[in-house]
């Protein structure tokens, strides 16, 4: 599983980050975003259905990962790639 | 000789479309005429006093409402804070909970938490209210056995049609159930009047100047008779309003409602095919755009896209270069750090958001400019983030 660290980066650098982990990345591979941003959820969600991508499921970030200083809350975003055939 | 500048277009009419000339001449002649204390038995105080309640008088026949039901305010975000507050006060041995709708205003959801505890109804992805489930919640009221789980309703909030997307909402269906079940409904047509035809189902309707050509600094509220409420601010002869409100912009206000709703078909027929073109022309030529809002069921004037891998402040601010004045919901964008709440709840792509809401005199090679300029500048954009070929 890939991880985009994208916290404290503002909209739309963390859909950005996360589109260029997902063009290299192969059919089915799981990709895991962390943000700050409040819209990075519902962004990253838009960005799935307008690729076909999947979101697995979001939640807050577990505390101990987030421990650079950024004080703001963190979601952590599960995403699946489709590769059409 | 000179070269005139090339002309600004102005496409972000929401709230603050330019004067309709006619308001802007009843302004200029109500400074003369209007401008003494309403409440005073002068001779220049009953003419200020008359001319107010001729802006109520004409303001209410625009409005479907009679004279006494229409009182004036400051602004549309003051006239929606009084409706949340007044009704949750009269009504709080009933209940404290505001319904409303996910894309509400900012104002109506700020006060319903403010003032008691808000509750919001899910959107589907065009950013209509699901009706059944608010409808549903409105009725549990009724039946005795719902009443130990669902805390009452003071009050119901459900705009006319969402300013930001432009969707009009099941006004007439939700306002049946509320009426039935004895709770009051709060219908912003602040994005609607003077544009189409009002809505008819409400107990309180707030109606922004502001958005028809008129001035700002005033706003409007009526409400109907059956409607309990109390002030939670200080009493005052101006009982919704404390202070009272300024004359000139009063009648100004008035004046521009006539004159838009003069010729409102006309104008309506015409904004709705220039929409319909941007809609049509955006989604052909922008690559990878949502455009959002129902396609058929909304407003005349307001479009709405976002566009991926987009910030949308470099492209309000590149677009402003090039001449065209819009808008956006885009976090960035709007001096917060949340994105528009009404994107987000109909899982539209908050970023590289353009929100257009167009003023009765944007002509058609406004709108043709427009839609020539906006792929080349959104590609730009797109190249300074390194957005090429995801």
């Amino acid at each position: 599983m890939s991880i985009v660290d994208a916290r404290g980066l503002r909209c739309p650098v963390p859909v950005l980050r996360l589109a260029k982990v997902a063009a290299g990345a192969e059919d089915g591979a799981e990709i895991e975003v962390w943000a700050t941003d409040p819209a990075a959820e519902p962004d990253i969600r838009a960005w799935a259905r307008m690729r076909g991508h999947t979101v697995l499921g979001a939640a807050p970030l577990e505390a101990g990962n987030d421990d650079d200083g950024d004080h703001r809350a963190a979601v952590v975003v599960r995403v699946r790639v489709s590769r059409p055939t | 000789m000179t070269s005139a500048p090339s002309p600004r277009v102005l496409l972000e009419a929401a709230g603050h479309a330019p004067w309709h000339p006619a308001a802007r001449e009843a302004f200029a002649s109500l400074v003369d005429q209007g401008w003494a204390d309403p409440r005073r038995l002068s001779a220049e105080g009953r003419r200020a006093r008359l001319l107010l309640e001729a802006a109520r008088e004409s303001l209410a026949a625009g409005l479907g409402a009679r004279t006494e039901e229409v009182h004036l305010t400051a602004s549309h975000t003051q006239s929606l804070h009084a409706a949340v507050r007044g009704v949750v006060r009269g009504r709080r041995r009933t209940g404290t909970t505001v319904l409303a709708s996910a894309v509400e205003r900012a104002a109506v959801l700020a006060a319903g938490r403010f003032t008691g505890e808000l509750e919001t109804v899910a959107v589907d992805a065009h950013g209509r209210v699901d009706a059944d489930a608010m409808v549903a919640r409105l009725t549990d009221e009724r039946s005795t056995d719902q009443r130990a789980t669902a805390r009452p309703v003071a009050l119901a909030a459900l705009q006319h049609a969402n300013g930001e997307v432009g969707t009009f909402q099941p006004v007439d269906q939700v306002g049946a159930a509320a009426r039935a079940a004895g709770v009051p409904l709060l219908v912003d047509a602040g994005a609607s009047l003077g544009h189409v035809p009002g809505p008819e189902a409400w107990d309180l309707l707030a109606a922004n100047p502001g958005d028809w050509g008129g001035p700002s600094g005033v706003g409007v509220l009526a409400v109907r008779p059956r409607v309990r409420w109390a002030p939670d601010w200080p009493e005052d002869e101006d009982e919704w309003f404390p202070g009272g409100v300024s004359v000139p912009a009063a009648f100004a206000a008035a004046t521009a409602l006539d004159a838009a709703l003069a010729d409102r078909r006309e104008s309506e027929v015409r904004r709705r095919r220039q929409v319909a073109r941007i809609r049509a022309r955006v989604a052909a030529e922008v690559p990878d755009v949502d455009v959002v809002g129902d396609p058929e069921d909304r407003l005349p004037h307001v479009v709405t896209f976002s566009c991926l891998y987009v910030d949308g402040e470099a492209l309000t601010s590149a677009l402003d270069r090039e001449g065209f004045a819009v808008a956006s919901g885009s976090a960035c964008t709007s001096g917060s750090e949340e994105p528009s709440h009404v994107l987000a709840a109909m899982g539209a792509l908050t970023h590289g958001n353009v929100r257009l809401a167009l003023h009765r005199s944007v002509t058609d090679e406004d709108v043709e400019r427009f839609c020539d300029v906006l792929p080349g500048v959104v590609a730009r954009v797109r190249d300074l983030l390194g957005a090429h070929g995801l």
